[in-house]
């Protein structure tokens, strides 16, 4: 459904995106994992086709550069955060797009029904919340029901709530049979939506992995996140993998897979490597081992 | 939102599909054209277009010998002044914004991200810009026609609706230079004062330096005629002094030249001259725009 061949992309003389291949199948859900500058959303506009680059894409055949119009009639696209015209109501904004799609205007209504938006069509877009945001950029991505979904960090603008209910609709994206790929920095989100995960680093792909074998979820987990000087990110990895640990850096602190009941496990471990942790998060996944059941 | 369901329950269509070139463009263009009516700057503008045309109006024709041809020469003289000044000043600006502020804003990539292509959106936003300003200056214009019918007795009534001609075709010349000006902007302020440079080059400097280089370089009148069309306000204002029956012996050596050599054609390579301002920086733009490797 998804095919990059040798996608290269510089701005300036910085790399964004280095010779990245791959090929989804329909249905697949695939998570872009990396730290900020890795590549993940320049990635996701090559596909798109909104950017030049060098390399070939296609998505359902049909490639992105020479048949762009039509290659993103097959993709819904949710952006990191909304942008739409502040001033714009609601109603007449979906209806924008419903046309753009060549959707009914009866089929924009149910679409925002579909994510719980019916009702607040005279609001103006400046006077949503950020959930209620990422919820109509889910209800336009899904107008014209294409068969492909793109997601740049959907839910890194909300609150845990917010964040629930849009894993929540894209759980059941998955099970209509969707192709999803989206970038995430967090682990729970890409546990739980994602059958594959490509891990990038400087605009390469360095593994096309799966969530199981970045993460251990066979047994109950929790993940925490640690939030370090930059300085000394790459050490604390190293003492806590030594430590037997799970760990991932991404652009928003360390990673940490822990036994449940254990989160201060890795804190002590730094603190023996005389390595300050500033702050900790730790994700609510605790649902991760019902969800793969 | 517990009831969240995904969408994708609603019954299937077989394949997505992108919209035709004129439906993407139209879209875009209705879109622009209900988003410019609201805005600000459209009202400011026909405001002050439409005060300042009526005084001029009204102040032309408070003089001696008002009535009949002469009054409506009159004012269409001060009109003349005024279009100038104020017509690609809304255009440019309304141009330099039209891309660029998309851009700052970040929704010209959600745009982008649509089944469009970057000359629909962008043909699209022209258009509908073009409509808005057209509604713009026609409603200064009805307004100002009104005083002039009720003072002059409907005299001139054709050369006022050519005049009117006229200012759309400048005001759409000037629009094409503000989107060209946009296109290569990142952002809106920078576009903004690039188009009012433009303008002042445009309104000011361009003249004096004509008159500068005529002296300096011994210009020849058919090289400062050739100099005069490359500049759209200069082709306007002749096109206007020949459309109000008026000799262009008021410009000078120059206009004596371009009347004998061209005569009855003299109108049409001025409107020409226009046109080639609205096709070529918007060919150059779209140009631009699609070929740009970024956002």
């Amino acid at each position: 459904m998804i095919r990059a061949v040798n996608i290269n992309k510089r701005f300036g003389q910085a790399h964004a995106v280095s010779n990245v291949s791959f090929d989804i199948q329909a249905g697949g859900s695939v998570a872009l994992w990396g730290s900020n500058g890795a590549g993940k959303t320049t990635l996701l506009r090559c596909l798109l086709g909104v950017i030049r680059f060098r390399g070939m894409a296609d998505i359902g055949g049909l490639d992105v550069r020479r048949r762009g119009p039509h290659a993103r009639a097959l993709v819904g696209y949710v952006p990191q955060e909304l942008a739409f015209h502040d001033d714009a109501r609601l109603g007449s904004a979906i209806m924008f797009f419903a046309r753009l799609r060549r959707v009914s205007g009866a089929r924009a209504a149910e679409s925002l029904a579909a994510v719980g938006l019916n009702g607040h069509e005279r609001k103006r877009v400046r006077d949503l919340s950020g959930g209620m945001k990422q919820r109509l950029a889910l209800a336009v991505a899904l107008l014209s029901d294409p068969p492909v979904i793109f997601l740049d960090e959907p839910t890194s603008n909300l609150d845990a709530s917010g964040r629930g209910e849009v894993v929540e609709a894209l759980k059941r994206l998955r099970s209509d049979g969707k192709t999803l790929l989206f970038a995430s920095h967090r682990p729970d989100e890409v546990i739980l939506l994602a059958d594959r995960v490509f891990v990038m680093e400087q605009g390469k792909v360095l593994s096309d992995t799966t969530p199981s074998a970045l993460w251990p979820t066979e047994k109950p987990v929790q993940i925490v996140r640690l939030f370090l000087t930059k300085a000394s990110e790459a050490e604390a990895a190293d003492a806590l993998r030594k430590a037997g640990h799970a760990v991932h850096l991404n652009g928003r602190g360390l990673c940490v897979a822990v036994p449940r009941g254990h989160k201060a496990e890795p804190i002590a471990t730094l603190a023996r490597s005389q390595i300050e942790v500033r702050d900790i998060e730790v994700l609510d996944d605790l649902q991760i081992p019902e969800a793969k059941q | 939102m517990s009831s969240m369901t995904a969408p994708s329950d609603l019954p299937k269509k077989s394949v997505p599909a992108a919209p035709t070139r004129v439906g993407g463009i139209t879209l875009f263009a209705r879109r622009e054209f209900r988003d410019a009516l609201a805005s600000k700057w459209f009202l400011l503008y026909t405001v002050a277009f439409t005060v300042l045309a009526v005084a001029v109006s009204f102040l032309s024709l408070s003089g001696v010998g008002s009535q009949g041809f002469a009054g409506f020469s009159r004012t269409a003289a001060g009109l003349l002044n005024l279009i100038m000044l104020v017509a690609p000043l809304m255009a440019l600006t309304a141009g330099a914004s039209s891309i660029a502020s998309e851009r700052e804003r970040g929704t010209l990539l959600y745009l982008l991200a649509q089944p469009v292509s970057r000359a629909q959106l962008l043909l699209g936003k022209y258009f509908g810009l073009a409509a808005a300003l057209t509604c713009s200056l026609c409603i200064g214009f009805g307004i100002s026609g009104g005083v002039l019918a009720w003072r002059t007795g409907g005299v001139g009534v054709g050369a006022y609706a050519t005049l009117v001609g006229f200012t759309v075709l400048l005001a759409l010349a000037m629009l094409s230079v503000g989107v060209l000006i946009s296109v290569g902007s990142r952002r809106s302020s920078v576009a903004t004062g690039i188009a009012l440079f433009t303008w002042l080059a445009l309104v000011f400097v361009s003249d004096l330096g004509l008159m500068a280089s005529s002296v300096l370089f011994k210009l020849r009148v058919q090289e400062i005629f050739g100099l005069a069309t490359l500049n759209p306000l200069q082709s306007f204002k002749m096109a206007v002094i020949v459309n109000m029956n008026a000799s262009l012996d008021v410009l000078g050596p120059v206009g004596a030249y371009a009347s004998q050599t061209l005569g009855n054609g003299l109108p049409w390579v001025l409107a020409s001259s226009l046109a080639a301002w609205i096709i070529l920086p918007l060919a150059l733009a779209v140009v631009l725009f699609v070929r740009r490797g970024s956002v």
